[in-house]
């Protein structure tokens, strides 16, 4: 069969991967975006919908520094996507709360703030531990086991769907191809030429980007790539809609712009299993219901799992690979809050073909015995 | 607009709807008796604000939250009629109480 040749092909249709074909459209490139189908885990369409900074990048203030520059991107982004396809995304960056329910937990919080601030040198963290009473006049009807919260200037939210939805409506606007259905079966590699099999047809490129999620895991090696991650579950509750309340997004709470209140946090190690926890489940609604008791008179209208894409670190990957250039991955558990950094800073690099050294300490050669030890 | 059917049972319990008092056989669902008052949208839509009326009558679209003895966004096809009940439709979006 004849292959449909490209500039760039993207293996991977969700979050990360729209965002990146969308930027590489942007640059000028003719790229065709393969999505595997219903069939797919789809962490994009679970995703919780935070823009998140403040507790990102411990320990590893590259991955700061990249989280933070991303969600300043966000703005742009969003005003750029919206007036592509009129899709409102009901992105707010007001700030955020990390809610602490004891002593213990608030003063564990102020350490990594702390840590968070030394580590960001010269870049700068600007945070604030606030004590229950203020907290109160900030955040309405909190509960009395809250003790206080961490804030951040950087936090926002955002409506994952709408996001996912205007990246693929401006990558096809804009000319970009997007196949469905298009489970990659085989692939071919050679420096700047690439080939790839899909349920849809022969593709071909001189550049090719995997951002298939979980599914970068069989890929990476057929393209001299690695991409050890795994899935780590989490749940969400949704409540019906009610009127906005919350000002701004908590960690594990937040309003979305249609007034549903949308509460998770949970991380399980259950391989690929989706199915929901009843325990888990109440143990987010019962943590939920302590930080805003008023949260207990709304109806639990939905709920559903969906699978993180965890690297053995919790960092994203980015690499390119040395055996055969042109081949890049993208890896990571956040494709909400790195969509700008995906769009307008990685992107561009990989249409160049070459990462930045910024994303350096990203590759997945910390992973190889001789670095990890 | 709607009629009980001809072998109804008779109209003994007495409920207020949007205020008014309205006798509804025993056994019949909130959403009942509102449409034998005369009304047919019990709720507006929290986006749009789009007017909806009981269509499934089973519980299955939540067209027919309404507010039922002050509670908000109750489906009024799967509440059954009581003396005194109070049936009034829902505006928008619930209010949150904090």
């Amino acid at each position: 069969m004849s292959a449909r040749a490209f500039d760039a092909i993207v293996v991977g249709g969700g979050l990360v991967g729209a965002a990146i074909a969308h930027g590489l459209r942007g640059q000028g490139l003719d790229t065709a975006l393969l999505d595997e189908g219903d069939i797919a885990f789809r962490a994009s369409r679970g995703n919780f919908g935070l823009v998140w900074v403040q507790s990102k990048g411990l320990g590893a203030p590259w991955y700061q520094r990249w989280t933070r520059n991303s969600a300043a991107a966000w703005p742009d982004l969003a005003q750029d996507l919206t007036g592509r396809t009129g899709i409102e995304l009901a992105l707010q960056q007001p700030g955020g709360i990390a809610l602490c329910l004891s002593e213990a937990e608030f003063e564990d919080r102020a350490r990594r703030m702390e840590q968070m601030r030394a580590e960001a040198g010269n870049f700068g963290f600007d945070f604030r531990m606030i004590r229950a009473p203020e907290l109160r006049d900030m955040l309405p009807g909190l509960g009395p086991s809250v003790v206080g919260g961490s804030f951040t200037p950087y936090d926002g939210h955002v409506s994952p769907l709408a996001l996912l939805q205007s990246l693929h409506r401006a990558f096809t606007e804009a000319g970009g191809a997007y196949i469905p259905n298009a489970k990659v079966t085989g692939g071919t590699a050679a420096p700047n030429d690439f080939r790839v099999e899909t349920a849809a047809g022969v593709f071909a490129a001189p550049r090719i980007v995997l951002a298939a999620g979980l599914g970068n895991a069989a890929l990476a090696p057929v393209f001299g790539l690695n991409a050890p991650v795994r899935p780590q579950k989490g749940q969400v509750l949704v409540t019906e809609r009610a009127r906005t309340i919350l000002p701004m997004p908590t960690t594990s709470i937040r309003q979305t712009g249609e007034g549903s209140i949308m509460l998770g946090e949970s991380q399980e190690e259950a391989g690929f299993d989706l199915s929901q926890q009843p325990p888990v489940m109440a143990a987010i609604a019962q943590r939920a219901v302590r930080s805003f008791p008023w949260i207990a008179e709304l109806n639990i209208v939905r709920a559903w799992s969906a699978l993180r894409v965890m690297a053995p670190d919790g960092l994203p990957i980015y690499d390119q690979s040395d055996r055969f250039p042109g081949a890049f991955t993208a890896n990571c558990h956040s494709g909400v809050t790195l969509a700008g950094a995906h769009a307008r800073v990685l992107a561009p690099m990989i249409a160049a073909g070459a990462l930045d050294p910024v994303l350096d300490p990203f590759s997945a050669r910390r992973f190889d015995v001789q670095n990890a030890a | 607009m709607f009629r009980t059917r001809p072998d109804a049972r008779p109209a003994t319990v007495e409920v207020l709807v949007e205020g008014d008092p309205v006798l509804v056989p025993e056994g019949a669902s909130a959403a009942a008796a509102f449409l034998l008052a005369g009304h047919v949208a019990i709720r507006e839509t929290p986006v749009t604000g789009a007017p909806r009326g009981p269509l499934c009558l089973m519980g299955v679209c939540f067209d027919c939250l309404a507010e039922i003895d002050g509670v908000a966004n109750r489906q009024a096809c799967m509440v059954t009629v009581a003396p005194g009940m109070r049936i009034a439709r829902q505006h928008g979006a619930r209010a949150a109480r904090p």
